[in-house]
């Protein structure tokens, strides 16, 4: 399959110390990790695409990799997650599909074996088009105060024959969390959802 | 601190590809923005000596958070710029306060030197508004490899009452530079243009 050609990568910390409510005695940090690929498969109807999700395998361990060293390094930090792509006006919506395995492969990976489906969107745009990367926590899905999203995007991409991938991580819950649900201190962990 | 910070985020850009060139090494900018009540919002205030103070606090935890996210020692930053967006309940005077009596100093001080203006930009806006930081070579505001923008945006900043408030460092100029000028090797860096 063609080779992962990268033009650009970017990664984005936020660290949230209140939202008009009491300041937090722990921020909450967020960071996405995006990288801008060519799209091999731009311009044309391409039947077989699947074996390009090996081929990212390497370049979503990477950003991974850096998410975690961008949130201090320590794996247990990390509390929630979520994915996402924008394809080029070239490219078409199963492009970014494509990411859902190696995206996805590589957080569990660096995580050490989260339990959740991660929360992922996608859509085709054109350079600066805005993607709404949705979060929940990494072992139980209904936990509540882990719902979020982390808004992401670059001026200059996804250019036609490109991809925006995007991979997100946080440390905790939203800052001012308190409309009940599932919390985080009571999950299970077996199947990935409470 | 003086300022009440909601939240700071970063931002690293690395440019590895630019038309098809591989770009060796690659270029990197930073940015690191910081939300902040805006102590004087919804009214009007002669003297704004307030802003100024938060501005000089700013200027050092900026500059290292941005130099620290590029993972150089201060001196090796080769270009830098600032820019503020004040929340509609501001005035644009209350980020020329922030931005130019104060907020160099420290900058330069976690840099090493920095005999250029510091370029800049401000605007009045809503949550979600873009600032396009300039980016001019520190030691030497005519070299014209390092004339540059970096656009940040947050998209929950900044509210009425706040202002936002980034300053950008880099380690290179732009990917491609070939309009010639004064290149970066023949700086004297005495008079803070040359």
């Amino acid at each position: 399959m063609p080779e992962v050609v990268v033009r650009k990568k970017i990664i984005c910390v936020e660290e949230i110390f209140h939202e008009g409510g009491p300041v937090a005695s722990t921020a909450l940090r967020r960071a996405a990790a995006l990288a801008v690929i060519r799209n091999p498969f731009a311009g044309s109807y391409i039947a077989s695409i699947e074996g390009f999700m090996d081929d990212l395998k390497p370049l979503g361990l990477e950003m991974a990799r850096t998410l975690v060293a961008a949130l201090g390094g320590d794996p247990k930090s990390v509390e929630g997650y979520g994915k996402g792509a924008i394809v080029g006006a070239a490219g078409e919506i199963e492009h970014g599909a494509l990411w859902h395995v190696p995206g996805g492969y590589a957080m569990r990976e660096v995580l050490g074996g989260a339990k959740a489906i991660v929360a992922s969107t996608k859509k085709v745009g054109g350079p600066g088009t805005r993607l709404d990367v949705p979060i929940t926590h990494i072992n139980a899905s209904y936990v509540r105060s882990h719902f979020d999203a982390m808004e992401v995007g670059i001026h200059d991409a996804p250019r036609a024959d490109e991809i925006l991938l995007a991979l997100v991580m946080t440390t905790g819950a939203r800052i001012h969390a308190r409309v009940g649900g599932l919390k985080a201190s009571e999950v299970i962990g077996e199947d990935g959802l409470r | 601190m003086k300022a009440k910070i909601r939240k700071i985020a970063t931002f690293v850009e690395e440019t590895q590809r630019e038309m098809e060139r591989e770009i060796s090494p690659p270029t990197r900018k930073a940015a690191a923005v910081a939300v902040i009540e805006n102590p004087y919002a919804g009214k009007y205030v002669e003297d704004l000596s307030e802003l100024m103070a938060i501005g000089e606090e700013l200027g050092e935890l900026l500059t290292a958070r941005a130099v620290a996210a590029l993972g150089i020692p201060g001196p090796s930053a080769e270009s830098y710029g600032k820019a503020a967006a004040v929340g509609e309940n501001g005035e644009l005077e209350h980020a020329a306060a922030i931005l130019h009596p104060k907020l160099g100093t420290p900058v330069r001080r976690v840099l090493g030197k920095g005999a250029a203006l510091i370029p800049s930009s401000k605007k009045r806006g809503g949550l979600g508004v873009v600032l396009d930081i300039p980016l001019g070579h520190k030691d030497a505001a005519f070299v014209r490899s390092h004339f540059d923008g970096m656009e940040v945006r947050l998209n929950d900043a900044p509210r009425a009452n706040e202002i936002m408030i980034a300053v950008a460092v880099t380690d290179s100029g732009r990917p491609l530079p070939r309009v010639g000028g004064l290149t970066k090797n023949q700086i004297k860096g005495e008079d803070g243009l040359r």
